[in-house]
């Protein structure tokens, strides 16, 4: 009977105080919306990719080899652990069309009659299939047909061993193994502009590429349990004496590398990231709980004197809680699901992946309540049981005056530096030293959270920097069709425009010491190199050694080498033979896990002449397209790469999810900082309003007593600050730390724009509070807050 | 003691058909029905009336803390009823003090910084030291509020009230939240103020014993002024018994 009194009191006392539920359930709201939108959009990125490649049957281990007859596919059939097994017909070619000047690389893949490969299955999204023995019709990559507006039945020049072909383009597709479209080759960068693949009908090209009876390519499928390693191994044996170039597993595989390495970049912000959102809503509530209780003071010892217990007077206030927490998790959940699918679908759009699979994770919505349920209930019950503690009849006269003493500045003798209105402030501020620090902490974390987010755009610069800049000086790279006599480094420095050229020569090999091995392209220099340096860890040139080898630092982590450990090379080209190698140094780089070593020393290891397959160019300002032109006539350039389009290239790969999770983080910093700023001015005012009721009877203007509320709250966000931009730094250093890339390492580098960022969005926000606040102040009934008490 | 004549002394603050209506929830409150009424150079006033009659409703209008619903207010050849909030607000600055029943001190201030806290807003201020001398706390300048008692506080916020030297006194049941004792201290240092100052002084009270004070009684009855009295000798506030 007076449990459904109370109940029914529980609902007016919910509506009378609905503004002070609905901010509160709105940082809840806020806070579990990020937290179930950025859970929704890993859960969901995950579940369409594995979907992707689950249906079209994306291999687990790939292999290239020169050239070997179709029965040894028997032998790779019969390694244990395998399960699938299509042996393909992979060739490079040139796309010679009109609108670039520089060929994009193409691949040709072989398909069965009928199109349909039992592994890496193609998705057709336009047009037809191939008529089975027709050469001259293919399904054409779908990003490069759309950077180049072709469509089902338009025709493509084809460059197919030497030879130009025009082919029909019958179809738009995609496949797994080209999500990310990037040319083969140790070093490339994604670019759906310069590399395309064609499916053409395997039985009708391979006399092209005289390939009958013959495969050059190996994908695997792996069944549960299998020993990958083990398959590795067994493979590299098989394919050995056909020339085989190492197998590589799928997390090697070039397209799903790249895919992996932004899935990490943005999986080590979700799972981090939403948990920091549901700590930060956590603390408010219990914040603003405990002061909300503390207004319903007369409330409490009203039901207290009718005789009500301490225990039913808990449990009054529990509900209240439960009931601002549910609605804050209904609204959060529903927001963060919307959220969510947006987030997801502008990330597949990036990431290229066709598949649409959207689910909001359910579960998380019971920690979601729970952690907000436990720290409001704590928040609230702190509050009651001060307030329970008192007789009823004491906690319903009037609170006694306040005890305040001189602030902390004051008795250094500062006092008299603030009027008596900044007096009041900093006497207020030290009365509460536990809730001003709460609330700069507060404040703190909307700044840091906001720094995190935007950390990883200087990470990306720095990387840049270092990596296109400072380490690498030269404006085009050009890969040679094969190792090529030295010759030709004088014949590009004698093209005119060019400033200075140097030859390179990069090789494939397996770098293992103990168990331990990687597959790395290792770089020979020429003495005096002077476009492609070694820097050290400070940006000190380290000189090439004779004899040796140097490796990035994070390969001879991998490695557990140091300088003076020897480390074994096993040759993919010319003598496939292994050598012990010295480790004489290492290299920090940012990219990638290599070797370097001087010219003359691979030559000598790989026993063949002196011979270079990469040149390194310096030109002239303004004449790379006359450079270009030369180059393309030169029969054994195959490509040839701007840096300025590398880094462009570069940029927009890491640009896009960043800019959503700059804009979301920030969104989420913005509402911290309102809801701290508003919440406690909010409160502020409330519990204060007899005070600034009386200021206004002494006189005082409208301005000069907000003053006093909002520069409370300034200054708590400004103490908050430097703060907060150390907090931004631990929150960067726990991102980096779980981008735990193996070729991808992030810097922990915080640029002055990112902190000023920060800075001014948390200032943005709680300056517009403070306005909203000042607007309420405006309305304040100052004859009605001193009849009460 | 003189005795002010009011007829002869000039009208400070007039109010003149004066009505206020409240809109409470469905009903109006017709709080004051009315009212004619005037608070002359010096003299000391109380406004006496049963709770409900419009006492408190008249005083915040003098004050500049309400606008009535029609009628006017003139001070200074001004219509108070007609000024708008920054006009309101300079009125209160310069020439009115106020005192209500819970004391509203600043409770971070101390006892010397509330009353600063009108004199470096005001014009030609007394000394927040004198002020609190006059309402005999000079020894009590640096306690905070939390420090002293319910009547100690009260005389704070008269030292605050009159620190500005205002033309007008306002105190709205001033001994409402005190003991006897603390009580009759106040209201001696009220009277004290009218006399050495000379500030026009207004006191509302339901305590009809207090009226034993005043030049003049003016008795409120559900809003509107139901009787109106000259006091041929007035009882010092020590003398006063309730």
């Amino acid at each position: 009977m007076s449990l459904s009194t109370l109940n029914r009191k529980l609902l007016r006392n919910l509506r009378e105080t609905w503004a002070q539920v609905a901010t509160i359930a709105l940082v809840v709201a806020a806070g579990v919306a990020a937290f179930v939108a950025l859970q929704a959009t890993v859960d969901s990125l995950q579940g369409s990719r594995d979907r992707y490649y689950e249906e079209f049957r994306f291999g687990d281990v790939f292999a290239s080899l020169e050239r070997a007859p179709d029965p040894v596919a028997r032998q790779l059939e019969g390694i244990p652990g395998v399960t699938g097994i299509d042996t393909r017909l992979v060739a490079p070619v040139r796309i010679p069309i009109e609108a670039t000047t520089q060929p994009p690389i193409g691949e040709v893949v072989g398909l069965p009659p009928g199109g349909d490969a039992p592994l890496n299955r193609v998705l057709l999204l336009e047009g037809r299939m191939m008529e089975e023995g027709r050469a001259d019709e293919a399904l054409l990559l779908e990003p490069f047909a759309r950077r180049f507006g072709i469509v089902p039945g338009d025709t493509l020049p084809v460059i197919m061993e030497g030879t130009l072909r025009q082919v029909r383009i019958v179809g738009i597709a995609n496949s797994p193994e080209y999500v990310y479209p990037a040319p083969p080759g140790g070093d490339a960068i994604p670019d759906e502009e310069r590399f395309a693949a064609l499916w053409m009908d395997r039985e009708a090209v391979a006399p092209t590429f005289r390939m009958e009876g013959a495969f050059n390519d190996v994908v695997l499928r792996l069944g549960p349990g299998a020993s990958l390693p083990a398959v590795l191994a067994e493979v590299d044996r098989i394919l050995d004496p056909y020339g085989g170039r190492g197998a590589v597993a799928r997390d090697r595989h070039r397209s799903n590398y790249f895919l992996d390495m932004r899935f990490e970049q943005l999986s080590g912000m979700a799972t981090s990231v939403p948990l920091v959102f549901l700590a930060v809503a956590a603390f408010l509530l219990n914040v603003v709980l405990s002061r909300i209780i503390n207004l319903q003071r007369g409330e409490i010892a009203a039901m207290k004197a009718l005789g009500y217990h301490n225990r039913e007077i808990g449990l009054y206030y529990g509900k209240y809680v439960a009931v601002v927490v549910l609605l804050g998790t209904v609204g959060g959940f529903l927001l963060g699901g919307w959220m969510g699918q947006g987030i997801t679908s502008t990330f597949l759009r990036f990431f290229g992946l066709p598949l649409l699979e959207y689910s909001v994770p359910a579960s998380t919505f019971i920690p979601a309540f729970a952690v907000a349920l436990a720290f409001g209930l704590v928040g609230a019950f702190v509050a009651l049981r001060r307030i329970l503690r008192l007789s009823p009849a004491e906690a319903m006269s009037p609170e006694a005056p306040a005890r305040y003493r001189p602030s902390f500045l004051e008795r250094l003798g500062l006092g008299n530096l603030f009027g008596t209105s900044g007096r009041m402030i900093l006497r207020e501020l030290s009365r509460h030293p536990v809730r001003t620090t709460l609330s700069s902490v507060g404040v703190a974390l909307a700044v840091g959270i906001i720094i995190m987010g935007r950390f990883s755009m200087d990470a990306m610069d720095f990387i840049i920097d270092s990596e296109f800049y400072l380490a690498s000086r030269e404006d085009v790279s050009v890969s040679l069709v094969g190792p090529t006599s030295d010759r030709a480094v004088k014949e590009v420095r004698g093209i005119p425009g060019v400033r200075f050229a140097e030859g390179l020569r990069v090789t494939p090999v397996r770098m293992a010491s103990d168990h331990r091995s990687r597959d790395v392209p290792l770089y020979g220099y020429p003495d005096e190199n002077r476009l492609r340096i070694l820097l050290d860890g400070e940006g000190r040139r380290v000189p090439m050694p004779v004899g040796g080898v140097v490796l990035t630092r994070t390969l001879a982590e991998m490695l557990g080498v140091e300088a003076g450990d020897t480390v074994r090379v096993r040759l993919r080209e010319g003598r496939a033979d292994e050598r012990t190698l010295v480790v004489t140094g290492t290299v920090t780089q940012a990219f990638g896990l290599q070797g370097h070593m001087r010219l003359e020393d691979l030559n000598q290891l790989l026993g063949e002449d002196p011979a270079v397959n990469q040149l390194r160019l310096a030109l002239d300002r303004g004449s790379y397209p006359e450079v270009e032109r030369r180059l393309s006539e030169m029969p054994r350039v195959m490509e040839v790469t701007r840096k300025e389009q590398a880094v462009a290239r570069m940029r927009a790969l890491s640009g896009d999810t960043q800019r959503v999770l700059v804009l979301v983080l920030s969104l989420f910093g913005a509402v911290i900082a309102v809801g701290v700023v508003y919440n406690n001015a909010r409160v502020a005012l409330s519990v204060r309003a007899r005070d600034l009721g009386s200021l206004r009877v002494l006189g005082f203007t409208r301005r000069e007593v907000s003053t006093i509320l909002v520069g409370e709250q300034m200054i708590q966000v400004l103490v908050a600050i430097p703060f907060g931009l150390w907090i931004g730094r631990i929150l960067a250093g726990l991102l980096a730390g779980s981008i735990d890339q193996e070729e991808y390492r992030f810097p922990l580098l915080i640029s002055t724009e990112t902190y000023a960022f920060a800075v001014s969005v948390v200032l943005a926000a709680a300056v517009a509070s403070a306005f909203l606040v000042r607007r309420r102040l405006d309305k304040l009934d100052l004859i009605g807050v001193l009849k009460t008490r | 003691m003189t005795t002010r004549s009011a007829d002869s002394a000039k009208a400070v603050l007039e109010a003149r058909d004066v009505t206020r209506t409240y809109r409470m929830g469905e009903v109006d409150v017709h709080a004051l029905r009315g009212v004619d009424f005037a608070l002359f150079q010096g003299e000391f006033l109380v406004l006496v009336g049963a709770s409900g009659s419009g006492k408190s409703t008249l005083m915040n209008i003098l004050g500049g803390l309400d606008r009535p619903t029609s009628g006017s207010v003139l001070f200074d050849g001004k219509d108070l009823a007609r000024a708008g909030d920054r006009e309101l607000t300079e009125f209160r600055r310069r020439h009115v003090g106020f005192v209500f029943q819970f004391y509203n001190l600043m409770p971070s201030l101390t006892a010397r910084e509330n009353v600063a806290l009108v004199t470096e807003i005001a014009r030609d201020p007394l000394a927040p030291a004198e002020a609190l001398e006059m309402v005999g706390l000079g020894h009590r300048l640096d306690h905070f509020p939390s420090q002293l008692s319910g009547g100690e506080q009260q005389r704070v916020a008269v030292a605050r009230a009159i620190a500005k030297r205002p033309e007008i006194l306002l105190c709205d049941e001033p001994t409402g939240a005190l003991d006897y004792r603390s009580g009759v201290v106040v209201l001696e240092v009220i009277e004290r103020v009218n006399q050495e100052l000379g500030t026009t002084t207004a006191v509302i009270t339901h305590n009809a014993p207090i009226a034993a004070m005043a030049n003049r009684v003016v008795i409120l009855h559900d809003g509107e002024v139901e009787e109106e009295r000259r006091n041929e000798s007035r009882t010092p506030a020590s003398e006063i018994r309730w």
